[in-house]
């Protein structure tokens, strides 16, 4: 078995998925590719059930927000292929007011509670998620608060000064 | 003369073989001097309450020599760190369940008012939940200051009349908190 690099691994998705990934510049020597919600859980399943890749760890599910984007929510996937050593970033983008995306617990338990996190702070919607409630934040928070949509505190607000803590 | 130190006795009535006082009196200088706290801590003033509770503080001074995780028997809540939002159902289950006569002090910045975190997961001060007899400032407070505010609830306690909690003002207090 030749050893696996970000090349090979890339030319391998692509002539399996073709067009349905977009590569993206290779950050800190990871493998980066967008896709969209209608590809991730099949890409997901291929990178974990291939003979050549093996990509059995899910090392992380999150989500990010660009607000000044079209689809300013994106969902995160970090696979980690321990036989290999080699990660990859799988980046899935999905249109504002409609974050929904397929759940990834049909492959991993442990995406579990990494979703229930994303959509406690993101408000991603996993579908077919088995019990897709908060997990961090009190159960009748009505927000999202990672969300990018609340003002920063006031900087010129002094009654939270050091110096009236003794510090 | 001997180095021990004694409390003083209250004020009242002495004559030869006999000493009289009001019963409030001395219920309080009794209870001040053996109040069992229920330490709930949470961050880092739990951990500068552990320094008063060591042999260089020794809050076992002050008759607070059974610190106890459970409310049974227990006289005093110290609330020590930060409380937040899901903690406080569970602060005031605790609070709760402990039996008249009770008091409360909240220790540290983060206990009195949420401190630093001015967020959305943090209960801004523990007076929303229940109510608070002393404040201990500071971020973390010294022991000094943990130990400053015991005598503060201490000087409550001898100074408190037997019936102040079947009065009308307690129970309104209670009510505001929706504990009955």
């Amino acid at each position: 078995m030749a050893a696996l690099n970000n090349d090979i691994l890339l030319e391998n998705l692509t002539g399996k998925f073709g067009q349905a990934i977009q590569p993206q510049a290779d950050e800190y020597g990871v493998l980066t590719v967008h896709t969209d919600r209608d590809t991730i859980i099949d890409l997901l399943r291929y990178i974990k059930t291939d003979a050549a890749l093996q990509f059995i760890y899910l090392t992380d599910i999150t989500a990010i927000q660009y607000p000044e984007k079209e689809s300013p929510i994106g969902v995160i996937y970090h696979v980690h292929s321990l036989v290999h050593n080699v990660r990859i970033r799988i980046k899935v983008f999905l249109p504002a007011g409609d974050e929904r995306i397929p759940t990834a617990t049909v492959l991993w338990n442990g995406a579990n509670w990494m979703e229930r996190e994303t959509y406690d702070f993101f408000g991603v919607n996993f579908e077919g998620h088995p019990n897709l409630v908060r997990i961090l934040n009190v159960d009748d928070m009505t927000v999202f608060p990672m969300r990018k949509e609340y003002p920063l505190e006031d900087p010129n607000r002094v009654d939270k000064k050091d110096f009236y803590f003794g510090r | 003369m001997s180095e021990v130190q004694i409390v003083n006795a209250p004020p009242g009535v002495e004559g030869s073989g006999f000493f009289a006082t009001s019963l409030d009196k001395a219920i309080g200088l009794a209870r001040s001097h053996s109040l069992w706290p229920l330490p709930f801590a949470t961050s880092c003033c739990g951990i500068e309450f552990m320094a008063t509770m060591g042999s260089n503080y020794d809050l076992s001074r002050f008759g607070a020599e059974r610190l106890s995780f459970s409310p049974r028997q227990a006289d005093l809540l110290m609330v020590m760190g930060t409380i937040s939002k899901k903690m406080a159902p569970v602060l005031r289950q605790v609070y709760l369940q402990m039996a008249e006569p009770r008091w409360v002090m909240a220790v540290g910045a983060c206990a009195s008012s949420g401190g630093i975190f001015d967020t959305y997961s943090v209960l801004q001060g523990i007076d929303e939940i229940i109510p608070v007899d002393v404040y201990v400032p500071g971020c973390p407070p010294r022991p000094e200051a943990i130990i400053d505010g015991f005598m503060n609830i201490q000087k409550l306690v001898q100074t408190e009349s037997l019936r102040r909690r079947n009065t009308p003002e307690y129970q309104a207090l209670l009510a505001k908190y929706g504990i009955q």
